[in-house]
């Protein structure tokens, strides 16, 4: 597809002018936030357009979903409770996909990590009258590590028998859901029902409202420290990818692996860590939701959050400080897609945002010039 | 637990895979990997089952499921042959669509109202067949029929006609097969949609057939993914796929089976006195679809098989291959 040129069979009613397409040598810096801005306009009126084939209002819906995510500082603090997870499980995605490791488990990390975390609580290893600052850290290491163990495992299998990381990191989210699942229901079930007992205080991640003594505007803001602790991960991660050796080699790897092989790199090895730093991070999520906004475990403590993350380090263009923006946009999606009927509307606008921003990066590589021919007077 | 309902009811459940995994075998045999199977399942599921509560009809429940699925495979064929997009981002962003769509147009559809099942019939003579006839040819959907004569018909395609020469040119060697005078464009669209079809059929097998009705995601629950697993462990194969699909298809009705009885094969059925356990088989389908790619990647590393050469790569007339 260098040049097309599109010839009707009548000459008479051939087109005054031609699209030319052909390749970009350079693209200018304003074009990337540019292309994917306008994909998401695209998307958005694409999802209106779904949305009025199925008898709802779109604008209404959109308007909605400004409100409820970003109208006032309540419902912004529980976007930004939303995108806390987002950020984490963003982050995941990132830096996996920048080595071209497909890890697609967030979601299953992510229960994982919430596993973890919660057996500190409920087995327990951290006793009840323990202190915030023995229970918490403990359990923000067991998610880290739980997760990172569910990421070892397709991590080992992609570097040492070349199985398809994307089908088991996939298949390993069912497991890990049916893992949860049993520990919810026949372990720590309270009363039969499909939660445990609430966390004891001291396993609670401070939020806002805790501190709303000093400061009134505080008062009812569920925002609460894993949003720091997300934010301070994406500066972590972003030092690693862009400003350490082994961050180089992560990018290198990713772009071209033959040239890192030639060059010496331990594939193999890189490619286990990678998966678990990525394993740690969604599970890092779990442990940091279950802290700080669900405190207790429960079935279905994820609506999807894994699955986003995928589109979030898209959107993001792999960049980790970029994650934290993106993640809140979808963190007021998410909260305000809740409401809308038909339920799947969310999941749908998040499917064409993806679809979009795949097919404009056409735009990036290519470039489309209208030239006016002959016949045009 | 009679071993020979669990088989025939094994094999009516593997079909869905059946067609799934064909349909990726075709897809992906002529380089274009499309990991959206599980979104075109269920928009093939949601089609089959509104087409058909409203017409009453269930071939053309069908059609429509074949037809969806299909037209969304064409938007991976878009981004993926034209535009050159990363192909497993695509499939992702086609099974998120496929899910979203198939959610937002299914709203409320579990409770429509109810379809008659497709055809279900014995084949006089071979049921006949001790073992065998029980299982393959007693009161079998009409779908797994179909899906006996899909597997050598898939086969002799892509092995010995003149079309599945091309097929195969255009996945191993597309520059080569263009010099030939194939266009690898069209070919690519073509069996990318064939791919689609196949797997909307898998999920209007489901919906009108397997287990009917509409259950929003958990009408496919992961087999789409099961699908595009098998088809490493088939290694592009028809008849490896329909013998892991079948072995899928047992197992899936093992676990759904086992947890019924209180006593199996003598002893005190484990399953029904600790419920509980039940979380653990349901683990046991994905759990076995990972044992299953790590036989498939060892064999081909020991086989030196694999997948086509140009899988998952973009081809661009005028630049070198790969």
């Amino acid at each position: 597809m260098t040049t097309t040129t599109p010839t009707l069979p009548n000459k008479r009613f051939s087109l005054p002018f031609a699209i030319k397409v052909e390749p970009r040598l350079d693209a200018p810096a304003w074009l990337g936030p540019a292309v994917s801005l306008g994909a998401i306009v695209i998307a958005l009126l694409l999802g209106a357009v779904v949305l009025k084939l199925v008898g709802g209002n779109p604008w209404a819906a959109y308007a909605h979903i400004a409100r409820a995510a970003f109208g006032d500082i309540g419902v912004f603090s529980d976007t930004l409770v939303k995108a806390t997870p987002l950020i984490m499980v963003g982050l995941a995605c990132s830096i996996a996909f920048r080595m071209k490791l497909w890890n697609i488990g967030a979601e299953g990390q992510f229960y994982m990590g919430a596993l973890g975390a919660s057996m500190v609580v409920l087995i327990p290893i951290a006793p009840e009258t323990a202190p915030g600052w023995i229970t918490l850290p403990l359990m923000l290491v067991a998610g880290m590590v739980f997760g990172a163990g569910w990421g070892f495992i397709p991590g080992w299998l992609k570097a040492k028998l070349k199985v398809n990381e994307i089908i088991t990191t996939l298949m390993m989210n069912y497991i890990a859901v049916a893992f949860v699942n049993f520990f919810v229901f026949a372990v720590w079930s309270e009363g039969g029902f499909q939660m445990s007992k609430t966390f004891q205080k001291a396993a609670w991640l401070p939020r806002l409202a805790d501190f709303a003594k000093e400061i009134k505007l505080f008062r009812g803001l569920t925002t609460h420290a894993g949003l720091l602790i997300g934010i301070v991960a994406a500066v972590v991660i972003w030092y690693i990818l862009y400003r350490s050796l082994w961050g180089y080699e992560i990018r290198l790897i990713g772009d071209n692996p033959r040239a890192a092989q030639y060059a010496g790199l331990n594939i193999t090895r890189n490619t286990v860590l990678v998966m678990m730093v990525s394993g740690a991070l969604a599970g890092l999520a779990g442990m940091s939701e279950i802290a700080g906004a669900v405190h207790r475990l429960q079935t279905s403590i994820s609506p999807g959050y894994g699955f986003t993350g995928i589109i979030i380090a898209w959107l993001a263009k792999l960049n980790p400080l970029v994650v934290i923006p993106v993640s809140i946009l979808f963190g007021g999606l998410i909260l305000a897609g809740r409401e809308i009927q038909p339920s799947g509307v969310p999941r749908l606008i998040q499917g064409i945002i993806l679809f979009m921003l795949i097919a404009s990066d056409v735009l990036m590589r290519y470039r489309v010039r209208i030239a006016w021919t002959a016949n045009a007077q | 637990m009679d071993p020979i309902i669990i088989l025939q009811a094994g094999v009516a459940s593997g079909t869905v895979l059946l067609f799934a995994t064909v349909g990726a075998i075709f897809s992906e045999r002529a380089g274009v990997l499309n990991l959206g199977v599980e979104g075109m399942m269920l928009i093939g599921a949601m089609s089959a089952f509104s087409v058909t509560v409203a017409t009453g009809n269930g071939g053309l429940g069908l059609l429509a499921a074949m037809f969806f699925a299909g037209l969304l495979a064409l938007l991976h064929g878009l981004v993926s042959i034209h535009f050159q997009a990363d192909q497993v981002v695509s499939g992702l962003a086609l099974t998120f669509l496929g899910v979203g769509l198939s959610l937002v147009f299914g709203e409320g559809l579990s409770k429509a109202g109810t379809i008659t099942l497709l055809p279900v019939f014995t084949v006089p003579v071979l049921s006949a067949i001790p073992f065998v006839g029980p299982i393959l040819f007693t009161k079998q959907s009409v779908m797994v029929y179909i899906g006996y004569a899909l597997v050598p018909l898939a086969w002799f395609f892509i092995n010995y006609t003149r079309p599945g020469m091309h097929l195969r040119a255009v996945g191993e060697n597309p520059t080569a097969a263009d010099a030939m005078g194939i266009n690898v464009y069209r070919l690519r669209y073509f069996y990318v949609f064939v791919g689609g079809t196949l797997a909307g059929l898998a999920g209007g097998t489901i919906s009108l057939a397997i287990s009917p009705g509409w259950f929003s995601e958990l009408t496919t629950s992961g087999q789409g993914w099961i699908a595009v697993g098998l088809v490493i462990f088939a290694q592009w194969d028809p008849w490896r796929a329909a013998f892991g699909s079948y072995t899928f298809g047992a197992l899936r009705r093992t676990i759904l089976d086992i947890q019924g009885p209180t006593i199996v094969f003598g002893f005190a059925n484990p399953f029904y006195y600790n419920p509980y356990w039940g979380f653990f088989l349901q683990m046991l389908p994905y759990a076995f679809t990972i044992i299953v790619l790590i036989i498939g990647s060892r064999e081909a590393l020991r086989k030196r098989l694999g997948a086509p050469a140009a899988l998952g790569v973009p081809y661009v007339r005028g630049e070198r291959g790969h």
